[in-house]
């Protein structure tokens, strides 16, 4: 099955990346513990409204990894689905981030800080490394993650 | 360094299916696509060159000619074509969107002479890609 041109050295010059991309809908408000009502209204502007809003996030994964040349895959999509579905979107679609995800009870839950709480739910898949997480908060707002620089 | 993206669309057909597995082993790992009439999409190539503006004409490589090669390498090759059995490079993979990126990333390195090749994203559909570049070289 081995084809000529996936000798070593051919295949580990190039690094190949998976790309995925998922969905979900959820409420967050932004509003900060350490910053006066003033303040927050100031800096979160609409954000801070105290009913919260919400967004159709799309979250794009992306896992690198060797191609197994027995079923040309990175990671098998079905194994890699599962697992964001498990990690991810059960726990936050059609949810308050605010009030539902534990991690945002002392963080604020602007997209910045679901990037890294998604990169650190995902970074254990076992069968491939996590590259990067992107997400899309609006089709105009996007907030990437690549995990912490070694 | 300047970064160039060149987009184009081609559909071809395509099943995944190993020999080596059993009949029950092909279902299981790959569920749908292992169809054996096959099955199709509409893929979209994203090719960006990495380079230094040339300061007579302003460009990183002419966009022409790297219209052409695409056209060439990659539209002529597989645009409205079964993978698995007409395509000459895809022979013993399967032709999975990381087996086909490499097979493009290889068929058009060899033809870029002004700037390098940076990266090689191919959709297989909007919510699915695989994308290629030298290791050590941060995607942009």
């Amino acid at each position: 099955m081995l084809p000529e041109w996936s000798e070593a050295g051919v295949s580990d010059a190039l690094k190949i990346e998976l790309g995925r991309r998922y969905r979900f809908a959820a409420a967050h408000r932004l509003h900060s513990e350490r910053l006066s009502a003033e303040e927050n209204a100031r800096v979160y502007g609409k954000c801070n409204n105290p009913h919260g809003h919400g967004h159709n996030y799309v979250v794009e994964i992306s896992v690198s990894g060797n191609i197994d040349p027995a079923t040309g895959m990175i990671a098998n999509l079905a194994d890699l689905d599962a697992f964001v579905e498990r990690e991810v979107i059960e726990s936050f679609d059609h949810k308050s981030l605010n009030e539902e995800i534990p991690a945002f009870r002392e963080k604020v839950p602007t997209t910045e800080n679901v990037c890294k709480e998604i990169f650190q739910r995902l970074k254990h898949f076992p069968n491939a490394r996590l590259e990067r997480v992107r997400i899309e908060e609006t089709s105009n707002n996007a907030f990437e993650y690549v995990g912490e620089e070694i | 360094m300047v970064y160039l993206t060149r987009k184009i669309e081609f559909s071809a057909s395509h099943l995944y299916h190993n020999p080596a597995f059993t009949a029950e082993e092909n279902r299981r790992i790959f569920g749908k696509c292992n169809n054996p009439h096959g099955h199709g999409h509409n893929y979209t190539l994203e090719v960006t060159v990495a380079g230094e503006p040339d300061p007579t004409t302003g460009m990183v490589l002419d966009l022409k000619e790297l219209k052409e090669i695409l056209e060439r390498e990659v539209t002529q090759r597989m645009d409205h074509r079964f993978l698995n059995y007409e395509v000459p490079e895809l022979t013993g993979q399967i032709p999975t969107c990381e087996n086909i990126v490499r097979v493009i990333w290889n068929l058009l390195e060899p033809h870029i002479h002004q700037g390098k090749l940076h990266r090689v994203r191919l959709y297989e559909t909007p919510d699915l890609f695989a994308e290629c570049y030298r290791n050590g070289a941060k995607p942009a």
